[in-house]
């Protein structure tokens, strides 16, 4: 403050007009701001809050908020094996979202970097399933994945008639079968975010990597895969936070059925919501997602994108 | 001074408020109402009987305007209960009377009709009942069918059955004898979870006495062994493999694959469903016909019964006025829909199964004649169980029968999951 003093005190015939100009720059700031944050607040944060204290009744959704459980509905979810069976799948769709599709995902986007004859076309159809929407992917593929539907007649007309499975009345195969069809909605935008990342490798990288007698293993690792690694952590997050709100797909085609064998977190929110009219619970449910979806986000920024955001560096650390 | 302005301005601003407050509602006391309705009607012969019986009640009230709005079935589950905490739900809306029901009376979001429709509700007999809460009608039905065995003729007569069974026993061996001709007895849509209820509730209709069942649905007391009973008659079926391949996954209605698709096309022998399935089939066959091997015989008999001879399970489409419906224009609305002129259509044109007495000739389809007769020869119509239950409980009901069905649970289980999720609420 006292260093403030002398200049304030020095300066003070200028001083209202530097302070009106502030004042004036604030509800400038303020103006274009509020609408962004009066939306924010009345479709976002009123709603949170809301939901943290609907969780704390029982309430079928119909008349006053009367029946309060404390925390009730939150032990009864952790408790409920059904609800934990769900985690368990969300748990499971996050590991093989990584482990699987990431490989496939990159490898295609690498050769589809290559010059190519129909490298365009080639694009287009990976990236197809990508703009269908959720709920016409599952209608498709519950036709297809019926018994005797057109996988199964695919299969015995080439041979393979061993291989027929009941896809989805399988209770230990039905959440695999959902994540082929998840993997096969969501590959084409990982490898459209892949071939993105694949343009900003500078060529220059690669013909010194060449001049230097790297192999082409050599350069992909060293090389490639370092500079790829915002973009692929960037996919990573987007793949995580939407195996763990996945709905859409699992609801049309499945209900989680059978006996919760391809449940999730929200097929079990919206069951328990819309479904059993316990809209209480169900909001407890709805909070718990929530609050693993932000604690991931945040570690996952705190710990994994943090680097990516120190400009300059990025590169470097890869 | 520009607070003054301000003030004054506000000022006239909340008289114009109130002024226009007041000028709206001078015309009600003229009686000049509007009422709109939420229907499920959005395919099948409603599409067009609706907005016509809309029509023609306006004419005959002309200062009652009708405004309906077809809502498309699986959206009432979700839009009901907002729109009834809501200041301006529909006036007249979609009710499958039971324990959703009693919910929205708790809450006080429906109207007491009991005044207004007292001089005829005795006209449509024991169909009033499922809409009725402690012996007060609330909603009022149009539409009341039973559910039973659809069933493929021809493919009966190959495996040499004779006559449908009329016991249980009768059907398990039947079903062997299906299945001996190389035919899939059975086809069933367990991905939806409730057609794999429609057995074991039936079976708790024939096993229980009606004052177990009745109490069951308002106490949540399952103590009685015939609940348990009622699993292991359903664990039998269960355990004979009568359904169509990876039939846990099997939508009830959308597509061939379905389980009203695999019966409309001949591909399995029967189905246990509700008064409308031929109405689902007609949709699912290359012609667009129902098909004409298709017959109906009602569920079998079990031994050991406890239950009134004949009694049934059944449910049906009825209509209940908001809290904020204008009265009497709403339950006169509703009456109208239960009058000879517009029951006589609902028969006729195929869109349900009318519940006024005297237009039962009206349905002109042999099976759904025969499903008529049983209703009005029945002595005790049961709610399925999922709607004559809160929802919460009614639902948990459907889930822990589905994992029945999957091999995930026990007759007992059963029972102590649905006790379970009543002690929850």
């Amino acid at each position: 403050m006292t260093s403030y003093d002398g200049v304030t005190a020095a300066g003070r015939a200028r001083a209202r007009p530097a302070a009106l100009r502030l004042s004036r720059k604030g509800v400038e700031i303020g103006l274009f701001l509020a609408p962004a944050v009066a939306l924010y607040t009345l479709f976002l944060i009123v709603p949170v809050v809301e939901a943290v204290r609907y969780s704390f009744y029982a309430w079928n959704g119909l008349g006053k908020l009367t029946d309060f459980v404390g925390l009730g509905n939150y032990r009864e979810a952790f408790g409920s094996g059904d609800f934990r069976q769900a985690m368990e799948h969300n748990g499971i769709l996050v590991g093989l979202s990584l482990v699987l599709q990431l490989p496939l995902a990159l490898g295609v986007a690498l050769l589809l970097n290559r010059p190519l004859r129909g490298r365009s076309l080639l694009r287009l159809i990976f990236f197809a399933p990508y703009v269908l929407s959720e709920a016409i992917t599952a209608v498709i593929f519950l036709q297809i994945l019926q018994p005797d539907g057109v996988l199964d007649s695919f299969l015995r007309s080439i041979g393979l008639g061993g291989l027929v499975q009941l896809w989805l009345a399988d209770l230990g195969l039905v959440f695999y079968t959902l994540f082929v069809v998840i993997t096969w909605k969501y590959i084409g935008f990982a490898i459209i975010l892949f071939l993105a990342g694949l343009q900003g490798v500078p060529a220059e990288l690669h013909e010194a990597a060449a001049m230097d007698g790297a192999s082409s293993w050599a350069t992909l690792r060293y090389v490639t895969l370092p500079l790829l690694g915002p973009t692929i952590r960037i996919w990573a997050f987007l793949a995580i936070i939407g195996s763990i709100q996945l709905f859409d797909i699992v609801w049309i085609m499945t209900l989680g059925g059978p006996a919760g064998a391809s449940s999730t977190m929200a097929s079990y929110m919206i069951d328990q919501g819309t479904q059993r009219y316990r809209i209480g619970y169900a909001t407890a449910v709805a909070v718990i997602l929530f609050g693993i979806c932000f604690v991931v986000s945040i570690l996952y920024q705190f710990l994994v994108l943090r680097r990516d955001y120190r400009v300059g560096t990025s590169r470097m650390a890869g | 001074m520009r607070k003054w302005k301000l003030l004054a301005l506000a000022a006239i601003a909340g008289a114009t408020a109130i002024a226009t407050a007041v000028g709206v509602a001078a015309p009600k006391q003229h009686k000049s109402v509007t009422l709109v309705w939420w229907h499920n009607q959005t395919v099948g012969p409603g599409v067009k009987l609706w907005p016509q019986v809309a029509a023609e009640f306006h004419k005959l009230h002309p200062d009652i305007t009708i405004k309906p709005v077809p809502l498309q079935n699986e959206q009432f589950s979700t839009r009901i209960p907002i729109a009834l905490q809501s200041s301006s739900p529909p006036d007249v809306f979609q009710n499958w009377g039971g324990g959703q029901l009693v919910d929205q009376v708790k809450a006080g979001k429906v109207a007491d009709l009991t005044k207004y429709v007292s001089s005829w509700i005795k006209s449509i007999g024991g169909s009033a009942a499922g809409w009725q809460v402690n012996g007060k009608q609330y909603a009022v039905p149009y539409n009341v069918g039973v559910v039973g065995f659809w069933y493929n003729k021809e493919l009966f007569a190959k495996a040499g059955i004779k006559s449908a069974p009329t016991s249980w026993p009768q059907l398990l061996a039947d079903v062997k004898k299906l299945k001996a001709a190389g035919i899939t007895p059975i086809s069933i849509g367990g991905r939806d979870r409730w057609p794999d209820a429609f057995y074991w509730d039936y079976l708790a209709v024939k096993l229980c006495s009606k004052s177990v069942i009745q109490q069951a649905a308002v106490t949540y007391d399952f103590k009685d062994p015939c609940w348990i009973k009622a699993g292991t008659y359903t664990q039998q079926l269960i355990d004979a493999k009568p359904f169509q391949d990876g039939f846990l996954a099997s939508p009830a209605q959308q597509g061939t694959t379905s389980s009203a698709g695999l019966i409309a096309n001949g591909k399995v022998a029967m189905e246990l469903q509700g008064h409308w399935d031929p109405g689902t089939m007609q949709g699912l066959t290359p012609d667009q016909k129902v098909p004409g091997f298709l017959g109906w015989f009602p569920f079998p008999n079990v031994p050991g019964s406890k239950a009134l001879p004949g009694s049934l399970l059944g449910g049906g489409d009825g209509y209940a006025c908001s809290w904020k419906a204008p009265q009497p224009a709403c339950a006169q609305f509703i009456s109208y829909l239960d009058s000879p002129t517009v029951q006589n259509r609902i028969g006729s044109t195929g869109l349900g199964l009318p519940v006024r007495k005297g237009t039962e000739n009206s349905v002109k389809d042999p099976n759904l004649r025969t499903v008529l007769k049983f209703r009005s020869s029945s002595p005790f119509v049961q709610l399925y169980l999922d709607i004559a239950f809160s929802q919460s409980i009614g639902q948990a009901l459907d889930a822990a029968i589905a994992d029945q069905f999957a091999g995930k649970a026990t007759p007992q289980q059963v029972v102590q999951k649905i006790t379970a999720a009543a002690k929850k609420k």
